[in-house]
């Protein structure tokens, strides 16, 4: 038979990180690919997708969040979900998993070279980001891009991934940090009062008249966040990533700062079976996320039908 | 040059080609007043009017094991190839609707990454289509001539075999067709002048036999601008989502992919889905980006009129008639591609109707 693209290869689990707990906890897992042969052909770029099988239960698609490696490393967080995300989170390190991929296409980042990069998530939506922040800041790479900020928030402080991560980024000087948490908004927006210690609330009414000194964490929205980080689009690019109604907001704050809807961009997710283009379902019109995506730019999803 | 062969020697064919190539045979046998593609190893009558469930499952089962999970004690760790034959298949009597039906799987199941399930049993099969000449499925559906089909098409075939009574008149078109000839040896005879002229006319009578008609111009006009149209939501209102228009269509391909563990042994398998069906589409967290049964039957006939031909340049509709014959609430794809261009004022702005009417 031809080659099977159906077929997961095997892969071990080498770490499990609790990045969020609650009702739908977030689990971040690096795995390794088993075979040499198969690290060869996994091979993956900033914003590709893996389909991951737990052995007996199915398969789940997830961002790969790990840098581009030849070592058959992949990383991806899993949000306790569904039946494939609920098996996934009982696993312990060295147990077996499959994999295929990886697939899609990916973020440009060649094209990027000499630009300065920023990076928008909320929530569990970083992940995706994380793969291509992750290579535009790897010591190999970093001279090739210019200011990288990087704004990112969730709904409490124990929401926000990569905690560790996170802590290096706020002790690095060749990138912009800026966090925020939004829970503690009552019906009338953040006061002064409602706003965490450490966290001040911002301007809800005008975000960009909010005061700044070297203080980076506040009670915001990311999109009035972004107000009032007001990263320059010249030669710029913004990356973002998150539900799909964060992205409208984060998308209408920048195009406030004058970026232009392709100079975002961002990854779309949907349910997906194959991966390849085959079994329906993942399509916004006849753009199917699975292949044309899941990086686009925010022109290419204001041009597709409405169908989120 | 044309074959011939005679209805009674098709039996001492199907055992010359089991002895000796191994070929499976297949082929459209009446059961309980139903059409079905079923493995024979006698000719049956081969009169019929097309299948009720089209052949794509010869190709792309209904249900299929990928492949077996391997075990280590308790838990399964990984993949174990399943045995598959490499005999070769025979489908005898495909409608040349089903056959065209076959070029667009071709194209979704080859799309950058070849489907091997697929690719195997195409690879494998040879097609022998029939001319049409009892077309209409009951209520008159099919419409094969509309999308660019007829019913002595060749398309998608490897033979076209055309019934002339005591005979069929046979013209292979590809090497699997002529490998045929050759394994069938001296029960085909040359054809001649008589038959030659005789199976042109039953081949006009057959394309005068097919009364429906679907103007297909400016249906993708219309449906790019009126996908937010309140039309979907007026002919969708009756549709039940039992998805039936789905599983009979002959080009329909969507699956879905899971594990199934039974007696302890694991299996991953796949299975026709449809975009009829509400959980088709939604996410683990519950949301749902086709959320109504109307999104969902707009989305049946894009992807056939319109999303099939922006990424792989073919219409996905062969004009079978099966959607039609079998929907239980009457919903018409004819209908509802023509009721789209007039929703859209397109029939009267391009002159369409007054074509339609000559």
């Amino acid at each position: 038979m031809t080659d099977n693209v159906y077929k997961p290869t095997t892969a071990t689990i080498k770490s499990i990180q609790l990045e969020a707990g609650g009702g739908r906890p977030i689990r971040t897992f690096k795995i390794q690919v088993d075979e040499q042969e198969a690290r060869d052909q996994f091979l993956h770029k900033p914003g590709q997708f893996a389909i991951i099988s737990y052995f007996g239960s199915g398969e789940s698609v997830f961002a790969i969040n790990s840098k581009p490696n030849k070592d058959g490393i992949i990383e991806f967080s899993v949000m306790r979900v569904g039946n494939v995300t609920g098996k996934l989170h009982e696993l312990e390190e060295g147990d077996k998993v499959g994999v295929r991929g990886p697939y899609g296409n990916s973020f440009p980042v060649e094209d990027w070279k000499g630009k300065d990069i920023v990076f928008i998530g909320a929530g569990i939506g970083v992940s995706p980001v994380a793969s291509v922040y992750r290579y535009v800041l790897a010591p190999e790479n970093r001279k090739d891009y210019g200011n990288v900020t990087v704004i990112y928030g969730a709904r409490t402080p124990k929401d926000l991934v990569f905690k560790d991560e996170f802590k290096t980024f706020e002790e690095r000087d060749d990138l912009d940090l800026w966090l925020c948490i939004d829970w503690k908004f009552g019906p009338k927006g953040p006061t002064g009062e409602s706003a965490m210690k450490g966290w001040p609330a911002i301007n809800m009414q005008a975000p960009g008249e909010t005061k700044v000194d070297s203080n980076r964490k506040f009670t915001a929205f990311v999109p009035q966040l972004v107000e009032v980080v007001k990263p320059n689009p010249e030669n710029a690019v913004a990356v973002t990533c998150g539900p799909p109604i964060a992205i409208k907001f984060i998308t209408q704050a920048l195009d406030k700062l004058g970026w232009g809807a392709d100079q975002i961009y961002t990854t779309l997710e949907n349910r997906m079976k194959c991966g390849i283009g085959k079994c329906g379902r993942c399509n916004i019109g006849d753009v199917y996320v699975c292949k044309h995506g899941p990086v686009f730019t925010y022109k290419e999803v204001k041009d597709m039908v409405p169908e989120f | 040059m044309a074959k011939l062969i005679s209805k009674d020697k098709l039996d001492d064919l199907l055992s010359r080609l089991k002895e000796q190539e191994k070929y499976e045979v297949f082929a459209p046998v009446e059961v309980d007043g139903v059409t079905l593609y079923q493995h024979i190893n006698k000719v049956p009558s081969l009169e019929f009017t097309n299948s009720n469930k089209p052949p794509k499952d010869l190709f792309f089962p209904q249900t299929e094991t990928m492949f077996q999970l391997e075990r280590d004690d308790k838990v399964f760790v990984g993949t174990k190839d399943i045995e598959t034959s490499s005999d070769p298949i025979l489908v005898l009597g495909m409608r040349p609707c089903d056959s065209r039906a076959m070029l667009i799987l071709d194209k979704l199941f080859y799309w950058d990454y070849v489907d091997p399930y697929y690719k195997d049993r195409r690879d494998r099969t040879t097609i022998i289509s029939f001319t049409c000449t009892l077309p209409n499925m009951p209520k008159e559906s099919c419409f094969c001539t509309s999308m660019g089909g007829a019913p002595d098409s060749n398309e998608g075939a490897d033979m076209l075999w055309t019934d002339m009574g005591d005979v069929y008149y046979v013209e292979s078109l590809t090497d699997k067709g002529n490998k045929l000839l050759e394994l069938g040896g001296n029960l085909f005879t040359d054809s001649d002048q008589a038959h030659d002229s005789k199976v042109a006319e039953i081949k006009v009578n057959a394309k005068k036999a097919i009364s429906r008609k679907l103007d297909t111009n400016g249906v993708k006009e219309a449906l790019e601008k009126s996908f937010e149209s309140d039309y979907w939501d007026e002919f969708a209102a009756r549709c039940l989502g039992c998805g039936i228009c789905t599983l009979l269509c002959p080009t329909c391909h969507c699956f879905d992919i899971y594990d199934v563990i039974s007696n302890g042994e694991g299996r991953r398998e796949r299975t026709w889905d449809s975009c009829q069906y509400s959980h088709y589409t939604a996410h683990a967290s519950g949301h749902n980006p086709r959320p109504e049964k109307k999104h969902r039957q707009r989305n049946r006939i894009y992807h056939k009129f319109l999303y099939m031909e922006n990424n792989l340049d073919i219409i996905g509709c062969v004009g079978c008639g099966r959607c039609i014959s079998g929907c239980p609430v009457n919903i018409d794809i004819i209908e509802v591609a023509e009721g789209i261009k007039e929703a859209e004022g397109i029939k009267e702005a391009e002159g369409i109707k007054e074509a339609k009417n000559d």
